[in-house]
C-alpha cells in the first residue's frame, strides 16, 4: 500500500523520459551531436530558458501567471548590454529596481485581488518600453565577464576518464539544485508551496499570504534577471524584443516539467528538464530537416502530447 | 439624481469619456488640426479590436480562468489562408471568407477539445494550440505577402462621409452580438455560467455545450478579423496577429467587462478600442519615442485594471 | 467536582445568531483538565458553531469566554487559542495537499526550522502517529494529496496533538472518526483516554453514539442552540441519549393518519434512484403527487442522490432515472443557487427561459410577467422584481429559488435541504406551496435535516453512509425511528 503507485511513478519520470527519448532520437539522426561539443551547441540556449522557466515556476507556485517574463528578460538584456557595461553601479541599481517592481506587483495582485494575467500583460509593455528607451536600436555589448562566464569550459574530470561535462549541463544541474533546495528543502519553501496548495490553511496557521506572494514574485524577478544576464552572455548584441518567446516557452517548460497550473504542485528539477526538452526539440527538428517554420508548432505539439500522456496517467490513477 | 445613478451604473461610459478626453488632448496639441482624420483612423483601427474583443469578451464572461490566447495565431492563420485561397481574384472573395471562417472553426474546435479531453486550464490549452496554429500559418504562408483581391481591399478601406464602411458593418455586428448576449438562451447561459457555474449546471444549463460554442465563436471572430485585416493592410503577414493578444484582453477589461466573469459590456468594447488607438496616436502626436509609447500604454492598462478590477473579486 | 480540577475553558451564556437563526441561544460549558466531554445533538443543534467559538474562528454575540481563569471575552482569537494550548481538528481538512506529512507539521509549528527541520518535524509527527495509530503505514515523506482520506484525517489528528513549544491542553475533535474504520477509530478513542488520564482535555463531537458513550466522562446534549442535558456518561444509555436529542414525539391523530393514506403504487414511479454503495435491494422511489423525504444526518449521501437524479435527465445513468423534467432547489444558496449579479426576476426566469422565447429572442414582457406573477404567488418581499437578488433576505432569496423551480415545466422538484437558515414564517408559507403543488400532481423529493419538515412528507427514506437504511411510510414515521436509523450501531 505504501509503495509508490505505478501511475504516480510514471508521472514523476515523464519529464526526464521525454528528454531521454528526444536525446535518443537526436542520436539516431546524428550520432556526432552526442558529444561535449554537440551538447555545448545544442544546450547553450537552454540556460537562459531554464532560468526563465524557474522564474515562471515561482509565480505559478502561488497560482498566478507571468505573461511579462519575456519582455522582462529583454529589459535585463538591454540594461546589461548598456548601463551595466558602461556604468556598472547604475546598471546594478536598475536590475535591483526590476526585482523590486516584481515584488510590488506581487503585493498589488494579492492586496487588490487582481487577475495576474492582465496585470502582467500590461507589464510586458512597460518592460518593452523601458528596454527600448535604454537601447532604441539593436546593439550594445555584453559585459566581458558575462561572455567569459558563458563560454567557460569546465576542465576534464580525471577520475571519470577525462570526461568533460559541457558547461550548459553543469549550469542546468546547478540551477536545478539551487531552486530545488530553496523551494523544496528549506522550511520556508514548504510554506511558499503550501500557500499555493491550501492558502486558507497556511493563513489559519498564522503565516502571511502577502509575504509569500511578494517573496515568490521577487524570486521570479531574480531568476528572470539571471536569465537576461545569461542570454546577453551568449549573444553578441542586445535587442529589446530578443526574448519575446520566453513567456510562452517558460510556461510550457513548467508544465512539461510536471508542474500543475494551480495548487502549488511544481518541480524545479522538472522545470529545468522541461526547458532543456524544449531547447532540444529545436535541434531535433533541425536534424530532422524540418523547416524552422515548424519549430514553434513542434514545441506546441510536444506540450500537447505530454499533457495528453499526463491526462491518460491521471485517468489510470483515478479508479484507485 | 436617478440620471446620475444610471450613468454611474454604466461602467462602459467611462471608456468613451476616456477616449474622448484622449482625442481632445491630441487635437489640443495640434491646435485642432486633423481631428476628423484622427477620428476616422480611430474608427478604422478600433473596428478590428472590436471584432476580436467580442469573442474574447464572451470567453472571459464564462468566468475565472477562461481566456483565449490563441487569437493572434488564429488571425495570422486565417489571414494567410484566405489570401492564398483568394489569390487576388475578386471572384474568390466569398470562398476565401469561407476558408477563413473554416480555419476559425477548426481552431475553436481544437481548443475546446484540448480543454475537455486533456482537462487542462483554457489558458494552457489555447496557448499550446496557438503554437501549433502559428506554425501552421508560417509553414503555409511561407512569409509571402499575397495581395488581397481588389474588391476586398476597397471594401475594407471604403468610407462614407468620413465614416469607414467597415466600422458601420462591425457596429451592426456588435449590435447583433449584443442582442445575442442579452436576449438569447445562449447569451443568458454564458452570463449565468460566468456568475456561478455550479448554479448554472443545477439550473439546467448545459455548461459544456455553451463553453464549446463560446470558444468556437471566439476563434471564428478572430478568423474574421484576420480576413478583413489582410484586406485592409494589403495582404497577410506573419506578425499581423501579434498586437491582438494584449489588445483583445485590454479592450474587454477596459470596456467594463468583469474579469471575474458573468458581467459583459458590449458598448464598452467600442469605447475601449477607440481609447486604445487614440492613446497610441496621442503618444505619437506628442512625438514620444517608441519606448515611452509602450511604457505609457502599459502603465495606462495597469492603472485601469487597478481602478476597475478593485471591485471585490468573487470566487 | 469543583475546585479540585481547574477549568481550562469556561463559556457562560454564549449566544450567536446568523440572521434570523439563533445558532447558540445561551450556552454554558465547562471543560476541565483530565476529562473528555462528549457533545451530541442532531443537525443544526449548534455543535459546530459552539466549536468554532471555542477555536476562536467565530466571535460570540453575547456571553463570556474564560480560559484558565482569565476572562478573554472580546480578545479571543485563533492565535490566542493556540497560545493557550487549545487545538482544533476541523471537519474540513486543513492540510496542504501538495506538501508532505513532515512539511505540513512545519506549517503548524513555525518553530521547526533551521538545519534538519524536515527530519525533526517528520520524527515529531511520525512519533505521534505511532503513539495514536500504531501500524498506520504513513511515512513522513508522503505527499498528503496521495494519502487516502482516512490517512489524511489521521495526520490531521496527530498534528493537533504534537507538541513543540506550547503544551497541548485541550483538543477539540469534530467528527474525527467520520472517515476512519472501526479499528483505527478504536485506536483514537483509546488514545483520547490515555491523553485525558495524563491530564489533557478533549471535547469529542461524533454522531456515533457508541463512541461518545465509550470515550467520554461527561456528555452534553444540545438541541436548538441550547444545552438540554448534561450528565456523567455512565448515566446515559444509547436510548436515553436519542431521547434527549429529539423533541417529544407527537402521536399522529387518527384523522391525520387517515388523510395520509399512502399514495404509493399508483402506476409507475416518476423517479427512482439507488446509491452505488447500496448493498441490498432498497431503492428510492417517488410517485406522482408525492412528497418524498430524505432524512438522516447531514452529508450521508442525500445530496449525491439528488444530483444523480437531476443529471440523469441530461445523461443516462445506471443508478437513477426520471420520467419527467426535473428542477432542483439548492440548499447552499450562495454556491449552488444564486446568480449574484442578476435581478430577482432574472434569477427566477433562468429556469424556464425557453418558454419565454419569441422566435429566437427572449421576450422581456413575458419575463417581467413571470416575475410579477411569482412575486404575488409566493409573496417575495421586494418593491421591485428588477432589484438585485442580493437585496433580499436569505429567506426571500430561497423563495426566489423555489419560484425558479416551480415556475419551470418540471414535474419533479428536487430539494437539497433548502430551508437551512430560513425563518419560521417563510417556512410555513413554503410548506403550504409544496402541499398545494403536490396536490396538483407534482412530485417532490426533499432532503431535509430538520425533523419537523419530515412531517410534511408522504414517505421518508433515512440515509446513512451513502445508503438507504430505512424506508418509512408516513404512518410509521416517528422521530425516534428516524434518529435510531440515523445513528449507527458502531462499536
Amino acid at each position: 500500500m505504501t509503495a509508490v503507485s505505478p501511475a504516480r511513478f510514471l508521472r514523476a519520470i515523464l519529464p526526464a523520459l521525454s528528454l531521454a527519448i528526444l536525446l535518443i532520437a537526436v542520436y539516431h539522426l546524428n550520432p556526432r551531436a552526442i558529444s561535449p561539443l554537440g551538447f555545448q551547441l545544442m544546450f547553450n540556449l537552454a540556460i537562459p530558458i531554464a532560468l526563465a522557466t524557474i522564474a515562471q515556476m515561482c509565480v505559478i507556485t502561488v497560482n498566478d501567471l507571468d505573461l511579462s517574463i519575456g519582455a522582462y528578460v529583454g529589459f535585463v538584456v538591454c540594461i546589461a548590454a548598456t548601463w551595466l557595461q558602461e556604468i556598472p553601479v547604475l546598471g546594478l541599481l536598475a536590475l535591483i529596481g526590476g526585482i523590486l517592481v516584481y515584488m510590488l506587483l506581487g503585493a498589488l495582485i494579492h492586496l487588490r485581488k487582481l487577475p495576474s494575467i492582465v496585470v502582467t500583460l500590461g507589464m510586458s509593455f512597460v518592460w518593452l518600453g523601458l528596454a527600448i528607451l535604454v537601447l532604441p536600436t539593436p546593439g550594445g555589448q555584453s559585459p566581458g565577464w558575462l561572455a567569459a562566464l558563458m563560454k567557460y569550459k569546465p576542465p576534464p574530470i580525471p577520475f571519470l576518464g577525462g570526461l568533460v561535462i559541457p558547461f550548459p549541463i553543469l549550469a542546468a544541474v546547478v540551477i536545478a539544485a539551487v531552486a530545488h533546495v530553496g523551494l523544496m528543502n528549506t522550511s520556508y519553501g514548504s510554506i511558499l508551496r503550501g500557500s499555493g496548495g491550501n492558502p486558507k490553511a497556511i493563513e489559519r496557521a498564522g503565516w502571511s499570504l502577502l509575504k509569500t506572494k511578494v517573496t515568490m514574485f521577487g524570486l521570479a524577478g531574480f531568476f528572470g534577471m539571471l536569465a537576461g544576464l545569461a542570454l546577453i552572455g551568449l549573444t553578441t548584441s542586445a535587442q529589446a524584443n530578443v526574448a519575446e518567446r520566453y513567456t510562452l516557452l517558460s510556461i510550457a517548460g513548467v508544465i512539461l516539467g510536471g508542474g500543475s497550473f494551480v495548487g502549488g504542485r511544481v518541480s524545479p528539477v522538472g522545470a529545468v528538464i522541461g526547458a532543456m526538452t524544449l531547447t532540444l526539440a529545436a535541434s531535433f527538428l533541425a536534424f530532422m530537416r524540418i523547416p524552422p517554420d515548424w519549430q514553434i508548432g513542434a514545441q506546441g505539439a510536444i506540450l500537447i502530447i505530454v499533457l495528453a500522456l499526463r491526462a491518460i496517467i491521471d485517468r489510470l490513477e483515478k479508479p484507485i | 439624481m436617478t440620471m446620475l445613478r444610471r450613468i454611474a451604473d454604466k461602467p462602459w461610459l467611462w471608456s468613451f469619456v476616456a477616449a474622448f478626453a484622449t482625442w481632445l488632448a491630441t487635437i489640443a496639441f495640434t491646435g485642432g488640426q486633423g481631428g476628423e482624420q484622427l477620428l476616422t483612423a480611430a474608427f478604422t483601427f478600433a473596428t478590428f479590436f472590436v471584432i476580436v474583443g467580442i469573442g474574447q469578451m464572451f470567453v472571459i464572461t464564462l468566468g475565472p480562468g477562461n481566456v483565449d490566447l490563441s487569437i493572434p495565431a488564429t488571425i495570422t492563420l486565417a489571414g494567410s489562408v484566405a489570401m492564398k485561397v483568394a489569390d487576388t481574384q475578386d471572384s474568390m472573395i466569398l470562398l476565401s471568407l469561407v476558408a477563413a471562417l473554416a480555419c476559425g472553426l477548426a481552431v475553436g474546435v481544437f481548443n475546446y477539445a484540448l480543454i475537455l479531453i486533456l482537462r487542462i486550464p483554457p489558458i494552457i490549452a489555447t496557448l499550446s494550440s496557438s503554437f501549433v496554429v502559428l506554425s501552421t500559418a508560417i509553414a503555409y504562408g511561407r512569409g509571402l505577402r499575397i495581395k488581397p483581391p481588389p474588391m476586398l481591399a476597397d471594401f475594407t478601406t471604403a468610407q462614407v462621409a468620413g465614416v469607414p464602411v467597415l466600422a458601420i458593418c462591425v457596429a451592426f455586428l456588435a449590435a447583433v452580438m449584443g442582442v445575442v448576449l442579452h436576449r438569447t438562451v445562449y447569451g443568458r447561459s454564458v452570463i449565468a455560467i460566468g456568475q456561478n457555474q455550479r448554479a448554472a449546471a443545477l439550473a439546467g444549463i448545459k455548461v459544456e455545450r455553451i463553453r464549446f460554442m463560446t470558444y468556437v465563436l471566439s476563434a471564428m471572430l478572430a478568423a474574421l478579423c484576420g480576413y478583413l485585416f489582410s484586406g485592409f493592410s494589403g495582404g497577410s503577414s506573419l506578425s499581423m496577429g501579434e498586437q491582438y493578444l494584449l489588445a483583445s484582453i485590454a479592450v474587454v477589461v477596459i470596456g467594463g467587462t468583469s474579469v471575474a466573469g458573468g458581467n459583459a459590456n458590449l458598448p464598452g468594447l467600442w469605447g475601449a478600442a477607440l481609447f486604445l488607438f487614440l492613446v497610441q496616436s496621442m503618444l505619437n502626436t506628442y512625438q514620444l519615442s517608441a519606448g515611452l509609447r509602450y511604457l505609457a500604454t502599459g502603465l495606462i492598462i495597469i492603472a485601469v485594471i487597478v481602478l476597475a478590477g478593485g471591485e471585490k473579486a468573487r470566487r | 467536582m469543583n475546585g479540585k480540577t481547574e477549568a481550562i475553558v469556561r463559556l457562560d451564556g454564549v449566544e450567536k445568531s446568523f440572521g434570523a437563526v439563533h445558532a447558540l441561544a445561551g450556552v454554558d460549558l465547562v471543560c476541565r483538565a483530565g476529562e473528555c466531554v462528549g457533545l451530541v445533538g442532531h443537525n443544526g443543534a449548534g455543535k459546530s458553531t459552539l466549536m468554532h467559538v471555542l477555536a476562536g474562528t467565530l466571535a460570540p454575540d453575547r456571553g463570556t469566554i474564560t480560559v484558565e481563569a482569565d476572562n478573554l471575552t472580546g480578545s479571543y482569537s485563533v492565535s490566542l487559542a493556540q497560545q493557550r494550548g487549545i487545538r482544533c481538528v476541523f471537519q474540513e481538512l486543513s492540510l496542504c495537499p501538495n506538501l508532505t506529512v513532515a512539511e505540513n507539521a512545519h506549517v503548524f509549528h513555525g518553530s521547526l526550522r533551521g538545519w534538519g527541520w524536515r527530519k525533526r518535524s517528520g520524527e515529531l509527527i511520525i512519533r505521534k502517529l505511532d503513539e495514536i495509530f500504531p501500524g498506520h503505514g504513513i511515512k513522513a515523506g508522503d505527499n498528503v494529496g496521495d494519502l487516502s482520506i482516512a490517512r489524511r484525517q489521521m495526520v490531521e489528528i496527530a498534528r493537533a496533538f504534537t507538541v513543540t513549544d506550547i503544551p497541548v491542553k485541550l483538543v477539540i475533535l469534530d467528527e474525527p472518526t467520520s472517515s476512519l474504520d472501526a479499528v483505527v477509530a478504536g485506536q483514537l478513542l483509546d488514545f483520547v483516554r490515555r491523553f485525558v488520564a495524563a491530564g489533557g482535555s478533549c471535547i469529542l463531537i461524533s454522531h456515533l453514539l457508541g463512541e461518545i458513550l465509550k470515550a467520554s466522562d461527561r456528555i452534553i446534549v444540545m438541541r436548538d442552540g441550547k444545552v438540554v442535558a448534561e450528565r456523567p456518561a455512565r448515566e446515559f444509555t444509547r436510548d436515553s441519549l436519542v431521547a434527549a436529542m429529539g423533541s417529544v414525539a407527537k402521536a399522529l391523530s387518527a384523522e391525520d393518519a387517515a388523510k395520509l393514506a399512502s399514495k404509493r403504487h399508483t402506476g409507475e414511479p416518476m423517479a427512482r434512484a439507488r446509491s452505488g454503495r447500496q448493498g441490498d435491494e432498497k431503492e428510492l422511489r417517488a410517485y406522482r403527487g408525492e412528497v418524498v423525504g430524505l432524512a438522516g444526518l447531514g452529508g450521508q449521501g442525500q445530496t449525491e442522490i439528488l444530483r444523480s437524479l437531476f443529471f440523469s435527465a441530461q445523461r443516462r445513468n445506471r443508478n437513477a432515472s426520471v420520467a419527467a423534467p426535473v428542477a432542483l432547489v439548492a440548499g447552499d444558496r450562495q454556491n449552488d443557487g444564486i446568480f449574484p449579479l442578476w435581478s430577482i426576476g432574472r434569477n427566477i426566469g433562468i429556469g424556464s427561459i425557453r418558454r419565454m422565447l419569441k422566435g429566437w429572442l427572449i421576450d422581456p414582457a413575458r419575463e417581467d410577467e413571470m416575475a410579477e406573477n411569482w412575486r404575488k404567488r409566493i409573496a417575495i418581499r421586494t418593491p421591485d422584481m428588477k432589484n438585485n437578488i442580493l437585496s433580499l433576505s436569505g429567506g426571500n432569496q430561497q423563495k426566489a429559488l423555489f419560484a425558479r423551480a416551480l415556475g419551470s415545466d418540471a414535474k419533479i422538484v428536487l430539494m437539497d435541504d433548502p430551508m437551512r437558515g430560513v425563518d419560521i414564517g417563510t417556512k410555513q408559507e413554503v410548506y403550504g406551496i409544496i402541499r398545494a403543488e403536490a396536490e396538483s400532481g407534482r412530485t417532490f423529493i426533499w432532503y431535509t435535516t430538520e425533523m419537523d419538515e419530515l412531517k410534511n412528507c408522504d414517505h421518508v427514506y433515512v440515509f446513512r453512509n451513502g445508503c438507504i437504511v430505512a424506508d418509512l411510510a408516513r404512518d410509521e414515521l416517528t422521530e425516534e425511528k428516524v434518529l435510531h436509523s440515523s445513528f449507527a450501531e458502531a462499536l
